[in-house]
């Protein structure tokens, strides 16, 4: 519920600065309820991530870009009926789930009954988060790295030169390569 | 912000702290909650913190931009060469059993270096982000 | 009744993915709209993680005094999709800053306007 109220801010506000503080109290509110939901370990990488990190490069970014956004002069009636459209369409799709907190859902039986029940004897760590991220799913984890390794060196490469003069008039040609 | 001694006082008795947690979350990762995606994200967020309160010049002085951007692929190498030295010892790739004495060792040692593999990017990668959102617009 | 507290966290998962892919949709504005794909993002997360909870279970870390867990596995690829999703914004915030220097602005009706005047 405070989710969602915290999403319509988001919406409504046009004060980006106030829009990125809102995006990291969404974030904490967001672990709270990860905590709520017994995933530790995720709420505790929402919280540092969401809630610190993220909210610090955002303010970042804004103080290299400008502050407030442009009031939208056309209504959006076509996005509002998209965006209606796909949720109707979504919450339809819901009426099939299994129900919430359900263990015989079909992703909770299988592969996770052996996690829990192997992994303290196979792996010997109680924390069987870690045990199938970085033993059972160490592939999976090594492409998460190294698509981290790949974002870190692509912003290297975007920002990471001398700064360009900005050129209002003629912004292509041989003067858009760098330095 | 120099000028704020509040500030600079509280920054200087959280960062230890900080950062002595981030290795905490590092290596506890096992038994509690953590892990190296969470303990770069913490340890990144004690540098950032302290760029922001001593100044962007102090904390390059700290961690020059050269090591960080070294540690960014070394960390991702640290993992996927933890992940060959089972292969030499007869095992599959980044299957840690072979590296201990028994299995549930192996698989312990495994893991650590990988975490550690893992949070050296995150953090390092963290750093190397921010330090160039903060630079980019004082280098005029 | 009980249908409906089943569903309701898929729900509010579809409510919030409603606003993030609204505001990625109507705004026009760069850096409102990566703040729009992280709330879709997040929303992503939630229907993972709730999909995870198992009723009366415990957080997914071993111990005897406990049988009923949370699955781990939706964990563990959030975990990993969270700092990945972080890498990637901050990747986006970079073209944002590219694109300011370049056209100086972030809206992006005017930087199709000064698209069509070349």
């Amino acid at each position: 519920m405070f989710l969602a109220v915290t999403g319509f801010a988001i919406l409504r506000l046009h004060s980006l600065f106030a829009v990125v503080m809102l995006s990291g109290v969404y974030s904490l509110i967001a672990a709270a309820m990860f905590v709520a939901l017994d995933a530790v370990d995720v709420a505790f990488t929402e919280a540092a991530v969401g809630a610190g990190i993220s909210t610090v490069l955002m303010v970042g970014a804004l103080s290299l870009t400008k502050q407030r956004e442009k009031i939208p002069v056309h209504t959006p009636l076509l996005p509002m009926v998209v965006v209606l459209v796909t949720g109707a369409a979504l919450i339809y799709g819901t009426f099939d789930m299994p129900n919430f907190g359900d263990p015989d859902a079909p992703a909770n039986r299988y592969l996770v009954d052996r996690y829990i029940q192997e992994s303290p004897k196979e792996i010997g760590i109680p924390n069987i988060v870690t045990s199938v991220l970085a033993s059972y799913r160490g592939f999976d984890t090594l492409g998460e790295v190294t698509v981290i390794f790949t974002a870190g060196v692509a912003v290297l490469m975007l920002i990471g030169g001398a700064r360009r003069r900005r050129r209002p008039d003629s912004r292509a040609g041989p003067e858009a390569t760098r330095e | 912000m120099k000028h704020h001694r509040v500030l600079r006082i509280a920054a200087k008795l959280l960062i230890p702290f900080i950062m002595l947690f981030g290795l905490y979350v590092q290596f506890h990762g096992d038994f509690g909650p953590g892990g190296g995606f969470q303990a770069g994200v913490i340890f990144a967020a004690a540098i950032i913190l302290y760029a922001l309160i001593f100044g962007l010049e102090n904390a390059r002085k700290v961690a020059p931009t050269r090591i960080v951007t070294m540690l960014i692929s070394a960390g991702v190498l640290l993992f996927a060469g933890v992940g060959v030295v089972p292969m030499f010892l007869g095992a599959n790739y980044l299957d840690y059993s072979p590296l201990g004495a028994t299995q549930q060792s192996g698989q312990h040692i495994g893991i650590l270096l990988v975490e550690f593999g893992v949070g050296i990017t995150v953090a390092a990668t963290m750093i190397a982000i921010f330090f160039q959102f903060a630079g980019r617009g004082r280098d005029e | 009744m009980t249908f409906v507290l089943a569903h309701l966290n898929y729900w509010v998962v579809v409510v919030l993915m409603m606003i993030g892919l609204y505001i990625v949709v109507s705004r026009g504005n760069l850096i409102k709209k990566i703040v729009g794909l992280n709330i879709f993002q997040t929303s992503v997360f939630l229907l993972y993680i709730s999909l995870a909870k198992v009723a009366g279970g415990t957080a997914p870390i071993a111990d005897e005094r406990f049988t009923v867990y949370a699955n781990p596995l939706p964990h563990v690829l959030i975990l990993t999709a969270i700092v990945v999703g972080v890498a990637t914004t901050s990747l986006g915030l970079a073209l944002v800053v590219r694109i300011r220097e370049a056209y100086g602005t972030i809206e992006e009706d005017e930087i199709d306007l000064q698209d069509d005047e070349e």
